[in-house]
């Protein structure tokens, strides 16, 4: 039981923690580690405007 | 005892793949059930998985679970970054999933549902997978560089070339083609437009709310966007309801198409924040919600496929597009068995997140294999429609006739038997006022998927409903599609113009952002236009030109990966990559001979544009544009061949080189170090 129950949670944990990546929660959780700020409106607009002068420009297959 | 157990098992998914393959191609005469669709997929896919891809990484990559992946050694917490492999997965898994494996599949269910399922299966797990898996590898072991650069360093300057146009030509024939399945899902519908419409706002409320109330909380604010545009759907039906309303929403083709280029010039032009980075979250939320719901509305609902296995049109008379069922099919349908455009997501996010060597398996493989899974279901919803009504829908007026009745009697005569009163009751179900001559296949995915849902959840009362769901689920995910792909094509117009006049380059510099963006926009525009003018529906026309142009794409990727096989010493293997390559060039090229120069007027560019031009005389000036049009997408296919044919030509020589030893085989790999995470994980 005790098993099935901590499979259940790591699954939930995992498909979270992609949730997040994909919506670029985990990318502004780091910004915030690395910049040593808060998360504010200042925090977050900074966070969007290095995101879109990113080299990496993300496509989207079709 | 567990090799004997495992055995087992494995036999027994090999003994139900094929039971199941062997029903979807030998049964002839009675409908079957789509379950015998997801049986054979889930069982092709599993023995693909385990022992394919396990032989792809063994013998011939030899993965290293040892070695530093540029995520380790490069970690910049911005682009590289150690990821967990689910995490990866899901994330890969978002950006090669569009609406492709949606559209394709039903496009060429025209040939019937068999040879649209054998491609995707087969193509998925000897080639789509493959190079997806080998070139997420090879990027992986070069610092995550990307195609283009691989191609470059591997290949020479004429691959690099070669590859850079090639993607710049398929982004803009890419656009032209999704803006136009837009206009025909939209045209004449308030209700979808209205819903449309709303997300703008919707979104907006998006931006302001991640900027100024909760910063950063995307996860949050997406569910209330799509509670939102749940709300719009529903007072969508309302607005259709009401003549003064419907009116305000009701747009021609032409007029959207206009309305579709000036917002991808504005998506291009303007700040992302505020509109369109919440509505690309908005519709990556509906994205993956949705896939997850279809799966689970066609296992519980199970379906009975009326269309059947092979249709008559496979000789090439088919009116949703013209040609052939070789090669047409297989270029129909490119993301859901293989897509070029994947070696671009395969070498650009995706290897920069990779934790370690052994993980690009799961990753590049994997992630295939649930695409090419959503181009089953998406087959699946094209074939549980009668036929008649799937023909009526996605016929151009063009071919069957603009009056009701006369589009019925034209497709009841083919075999398939609908009537006019069939098709006006199920306008009347999804809440439109016709569902005639839709082309494009998006509408035809919209009703196969309010039947899937309306039968599994909510009943004939929702239908209109889910229709409408299901339209602004595809209108949201094209939209996201134009103008994510506007901005990433004008960066790369804006990259290399930089080398000719800096300030060219400068993606902050609004002279350069505006006049890339118009460069961009009326590129794609003209495909646009051109397809709402066609008198054939434009889709004939522009998805084979999308499916060459993305398939001779995933002919440059597996050059590149050929050449570094064979530069590997694995020449013996190299029938895994060159295999896929070969049938693509087969297929690309011949299909590309045959919108060129075929003698029958719907197939050939140059056939059509000589029968126009032998017409009443003076002709006409819209005459005149589409002689013009089809010489146009005559010299576009065959540049683009050109193109590719150079870089065949390069590879070729690169291998006779290498294997004849008057060349170095040298691979342009990062040098190796060793991975500390082994030891961080104890």
């Amino acid at each position: 039981m005790n098993r099935v129950r901590k499979m259940l949670r790591d699954f939930l944990a995992t498909a979270a923690a992609t949730l997040r990546e994909i919506f670029d929660e985990a990318a502004y959780a780091r910004f915030l580690g690395r910049s040593g700020t808060v998360s504010s409106s200042e925090s977050y607009a900074e966070f969007r405007r290095e995101f879109e002068e990113g080299k990496v420009r993300r496509p989207k297959c079709c | 005892m567990n090799k004997t157990l495992a055995f087992l098992g494995w036999a027994t998914v090999a003994v139900f793949g094929a039971g199941a393959v062997s029903t979807i191609a030998l049964r002839r005469g009675e409908p079957i059930n789509a379950l015998w669709l997801v049986v054979a997929a889930t069982c092709c896919y599993a023995l693909g998985y385990r022992f394919y891809s396990k032989f792809v990484a063994a013998k011939i990559l030899a993965l290293d679970g040892l070695r530093a992946t540029p995520a380790e050694r490069l970690e910049n917490g911005r682009d590289f970054l150690v990821t967990n492999k689910w995490v990866v997965f899901g994330h890969h898994f978002a950006a090669i999933a569009g609406p492709g494996p949606l559209v394709g599949p039903v496009l060429a269910a025209q040939f019937g549902y068999l040879p649209g399922t054998m491609w995707v299966l087969a193509g998925a797990v000897f080639a789509g997978c493959v190079q997806d898996f080998v070139i997420l590898l090879f990027s992986v072991r070069r610092d995550g560089k990307s195609l283009t650069e691989m191609a470059k360093s591997e290949i020479g300057r004429v691959g690099g070339l070669v590859a850079y146009v090639a993607v710049i030509a398929i982004l803009i024939i890419l656009l032209g083609v999704a803006a136009l399945i837009v206009v025909n899902a939209l045209k004449a519908s308030p209700w979808g437009t209205f819903t449309i419409a709303m997300t703008m706002p919707i979104a907006l409320l998006m931006g302001v709310y991640l900027r100024r109330i909760r910063p950063g909380k995307v996860l949050e604010v997406s569910a209330l966007g799509f509670v939102l545009v749940l709300a719009a759907i529903w007072g969508g039906q309302y607005v259709s309801q009401d003549a003064a309303l419907a009116k305000l929403f009701t747009f021609s083709a032409p007029t959207l198409a206009i309305l579709i280029m000036i917002y991808g010039f504005a998506a291009s032009a303007l700040p992302v924040w505020l509109l369109l980075a919440p509505r690309d979250y908005l519709s990556t939320f509906v994205k993956l919600g949705t896939i997850a719901l279809l799966a689970v509305g066609i296992v519980a609902l199970h379906p009975t496929l009326h269309m059947p296995a092979l249709t008559r049109f496979v000789d090439g008379t088919g009116p949703v597009f013209a040609g052939k069922i070789f090669p047409f099919a297989f270029i129909t349908i490119a993301c859901g068995a293989i897509s070029g455009f994947h070696a671009l997501i395969s070498s650009g996010t995706t290897p920069k997140m990779i934790a370690r060597e052994t993980e690009t398996r799961m990753v590049g493989y994997g992630a295939m294999m649930c695409e090419s899974a959503v181009a089953i279901m998406a087959i699946i919803a094209a074939c549980v429609m009668q036929p008649g009504v799937y023909f009526a829908i996605n016929s151009p007026a063009g071919i069957v006739g603009q009056a009701p009745a006369t589009a019925a009697a034209t497709i009841s005569s083919w075999g398939f038997p609908v009537t006019a009163a069939d098709m006006q009751a199920l306008a009347h179900a999804v809440g439109e006022q016709t569902l005639y001559n839709r082309t494009g296949g998006a509408p035809a995915f919209a009703v196969g998927m309010a039947h899937i849902f309306s039968h599994s959840l909510g009943g004939e009362t929702l239908m209109a409903l889910w229709y409408h769901f299901a339209i602004m689920f595809e209108a949201l995910f094209i939209l996201t599609i134009l103008d994510a792909g506007t901005r990433v094509a004008r960066f790369m117009i804006q990259d290399a113009l930089g080398h000719v006049y800096k300030p060219l380059g400068r993606t902050s510099w609004y002279p350069s952002i505006l006049a890339t963006s118009a460069l961009i926009v009326a590129s794609w525009g003209y495909f646009l236009w051109q397809g709402v003018k066609d008198p054939l529906g434009g889709i004939n026309s522009l998805w084979p030109l999308f499916g060459i142009s993305n398939q001779l794409l995933a002919t440059v990727a597996l050059c590149v990966a050929t050449t570094i096989i064979i530069k590997m010493h694995r020449a013996k293997y190299a029938a895994v990559t060159l295999g896929p390559l070969s049938w693509l060039v087969a297929v690309t090229f011949t299909a590309s001979w045959h919108k060129m120069f075929d003698a029958d007027p719907r197939v050939g560019f140059l056939a059509q544009a000589r029968v126009l031009a032998v017409g009443p005389t003076p002709l006409s000036s819209a005459t005149v544009r589409v002689i013009f049009n089809n010489r146009l997408d005559a010299m576009v296919t065959g540049v683009l061949v050109v193109m590719v044919t150079l870089v065949l030509v390069e590879s070729v020589r690169q291998w006779i080189g290498i294997l004849s030893g008057a060349r170095e085989a040298r691979v342009k790999e990062a040098p190796f170090v060793r991975t500390r995470l082994v030891e961080e994980r104890g």
